[in-house]
């Protein structure tokens, strides 16, 4: 076309002014303040540089070189986009606003709280006796790491000495939860990468822990099995054999995700070297679990805080290398390998006696002694409709959950409610590595990356 | 492939046992700072109660002590429960925001609370010493309204953007206010 049909500068003054009015009408329709990840042009260097990666915000020697940020990048170049947080990859509801330069990803920010309900100012309201079947619906592929550590910090304030039974019995269902956790996140993870037969496969060895779950506790998720004073029911008949058809089972099992997935040149090709991290940049920004492990770092709370009976049974602590997909893959894989060598061990173990502690204050009476006995029957009432009362005090507890460092605490006023609980939810500080992960990554890795972390938006939004 | 060329194995490796529990830059908990007011405590190495003036520059002194990470912050509101356990000279405030830090080499935890007045509810942020607290103090801030000054993105994280009031204060109510949907009329 000649400049003669077309005056090309007021064409584009015309479309410029169009433009900027219509993306101001889409800005005011679809933003929703702050929360959302800037364009470039509002952001002050400063800020940008902190953005494009929580790297720039590490103690000192650890700053990368401004140089690479991009910085000087046209924001006409790059586009942000939204993935979320329906997105079928973001494991729940997590919303992500990724900044890209073609396929590369420049900045990333997770945007959560679409599954918050108050699950902290619930649990105020809420007895002792009640509030492990709040926080079992927190982190909920492993309810039981959730009441645990619930239970553990009610009972440290409380100040009394669980049964060795009601100990062992928690450890081993704890363990079989981490198994079927691992599981599940190796199924979905095998989803997100295009292997949807690992999806099926770990499905299918899940669902017989969680049928050992009901069989055991009535439920299958959401148990509200493991309670402040012990547990709510003993092992049923035979359990022994259950578990070690569980065990053998599922550790065949795990041999055959190796020929699946471990030596499969694609599913390497799609992890190894993708989403690396390093040990300091994990500690920086308070990392734990499979993660920190993944980069070398050998911190397990079962080895170096024991709790419960972890220092009386023999494991290792997996870790990895390079603190890549495939390193948080193969600790997570040999997590299962090592919880079933526990539970092997447990179950050989298992002291005989109490699973809960005879102290009638805490734990209610057996069913039978209720028609017996007007005492028994006076316990039983007070403790389901007023609960037991805590002395005043405050206590964090942190127990290793599959994601982490699962921690709790309690604040009592002296009353038989919290006077506040707090989740440190491992999921949620674990998700403020994803820009660091992400950052010059391909668009096609990020699917991978998110599924890595493994996320649990029940916890992450509480 | 990895990294150096070779074929990696399947599993990782599996670690030694123990973190290093010699460290040269270690410290006792004690050491640092050791004119701020201390409890004692049956579950936790150190419970220290700084003035919030004093409250950076202590966080930094377990920094460079060896506590490597930051393993909790949150806030918490004493509205109707002021009579709690403090040290002697220690001023009860109605807001406290606890900070539990985690040093993997000396296998500590230490736990630090800084009381903060209802009427000007600020703090230093931690986000230059432990960059991993950027959620947590939007979580305290969102929860409870502290304000963190010096923290990059102190904006809402859980609650929704136009939300009114910091739901875990303890004069929040709760079970009155119906749910919200975005651009519904709130009864706010």
């Amino acid at each position: 076309m000649s400049d003669d049909e077309f005056p090309e500068e007021d064409l584009e003054l015309e479309g410029q002014e169009h433009l900027a009015a219509e993306e101001a009408t889409l800005y005011a329709e679809t933003s929703e303040g702050a929360q959302e990840l800037l364009p470039r042009q509002e952001v002050g260097d400063v800020d940008l540089r902190r953005e494009t990666g929580a790297v720039l915000r590490l103690p000192e020697g650890n700053y990368i070189n401004p140089d690479d940020i991009d910085i000087e990048r046209r924001d006409d170049e790059t586009m942000i986009i939204n993935m979320g947080p329906q997105h079928p990859s973001t494991h729940g509801v997590l919303r992500l606003m990724l900044e890209l330069d073609g396929e590369t990803v420049l900045r990333t920010k997770p945007i959560i709280g679409y599954l918050h309900t108050g699950m902290e100012k619930t649990a105020e309201e809420l007895t002792y006796v009640q509030g492990s079947t709040n926080v079992t619906r927190m982190d909920y592929l492993s309810p039981l790491s959730n009441e645990l550590v619930f239970s553990l910090a009610t009972e440290a304030l409380l100040g009394v000495e669980m049964p060795p039974r009601a100990t062992w019995i928690r450890m081993l269902m704890v363990e079989l939860n981490r198994v079927s956790s691992h599981l599940m996140w190796m199924a979905t993870n095998g989803m997100d990468l295009g292997s949807t037969s690992m999806m099926i496969y770990g499905f299918r060895e899940r669902e017989m822990v969680l049928s050992f779950f009901e069989k055991t506790a009535g439920l299958r998720m959401n148990l509200n099995y493991i309670r402040p004073g012990g547990v709510a029911a003993d092992l049923p008949d035979g359990w022994q054999d259950d578990i070690e058809v569980i065990c053998d089972t599922i550790m065949a099992r795990t041999f055959e995700y190796d020929e699946l997935l471990t030596g499969q040149p694609i599913f390497r090709e799609r992890t190894e070297a993708v989403g690396s991290l390093t040990a300091e940049e994990a500690l920086a920004l308070s990392i734990t679990g499979p993660i920190l492990r993944s980069t070398g770092v050998p911190w397990d709370l079962r080895r170096t805080m024991p709790y419960l009976a972890y220092d009386e049974i023999d494991f290792d602590v997996i870790v990895g290398t390079y603190g890549d997909n495939f390193d948080r893959y193969s600790v997570r894989l040999n997590e299962i390998r090592e919880s079933i060598k526990m539970i092997r061990q447990i179950a050989e173990k298992m002291p005989a006696g109490d699973y809960r502690i005879q102290d009638r204050k805490v734990t209610p009476p057996p069913r039978a002694r209720i028609d017996e006995s007007m005492e028994a029957l006076i316990h039983h009432f007070k403790i389901f409709t007023e609960g037991f009362r805590v002395p005043e005090g405050e206590a964090y507890v942190a127990i290793e959950s599959p994601r982490g460092e699962l921690g709790c605490y309690l604040v009592s006023d002296g009353t038989s409610k919290p006077y506040r609980m707090h989740i440190r939810g491992p999921s949620f500080v674990n998700l403020q590595v994803l820009p660091v992960l992400l950052r010059g990554g391909l668009m096609a890795d990020a699917v991978a990356v998110i599924s890595s972390v493994d996320p649990v938006m029940g916890e992450v939004d509480r | 492939m990895g990294a150096d060329g070779t074929q990696r194995r399947a599993g990782g490796h599996t670690a030694v046992s123990n973190v290093s529990t010699t460290d040269e830059t270690a410290v006792t908990p004690y050491a640092v700072l050791p004119e701020v007011p201390r409890l004692a405590d049956r579950l936790v190495d150190q419970l220290a109660f700084p003035h919030r003036d004093r409250y950076a520059e202590m966080v930094e002194a377990f920094r460079s002590g060896g506590y490597e990470t930051c393993a909790d912050l949150c806030a918490v509101d004493y509205l109707t429960h002021p009579g709690r356990t403090l040290p002697d000279g220690v001023q009860a405030e109605r807001f406290e925001v606890v900070v539990n830090l985690l040093s993997l080499s000396q296998r500590q935890r230490v736990r630090i609370r800084v009381q903060v007045p209802e009427a000007d509810p600020v703090v230093a942020s931690l986000v230059d010493i432990y960059p991993g607290v950027d959620a947590m103090e939007r979580e305290a801030f969102d929860m409870v309204g502290i304000i963190f000054e010096g923290h990059p993105d102190l904006t809402r994280i859980l609650m929704p953007e136009d939300w009114e009031g910091h739901p875990l204060r303890k004069d929040f109510g709760v079970g009155r206010v119906p749910v919200q949907f975005k651009e519904a009329p709130g009864p706010r």
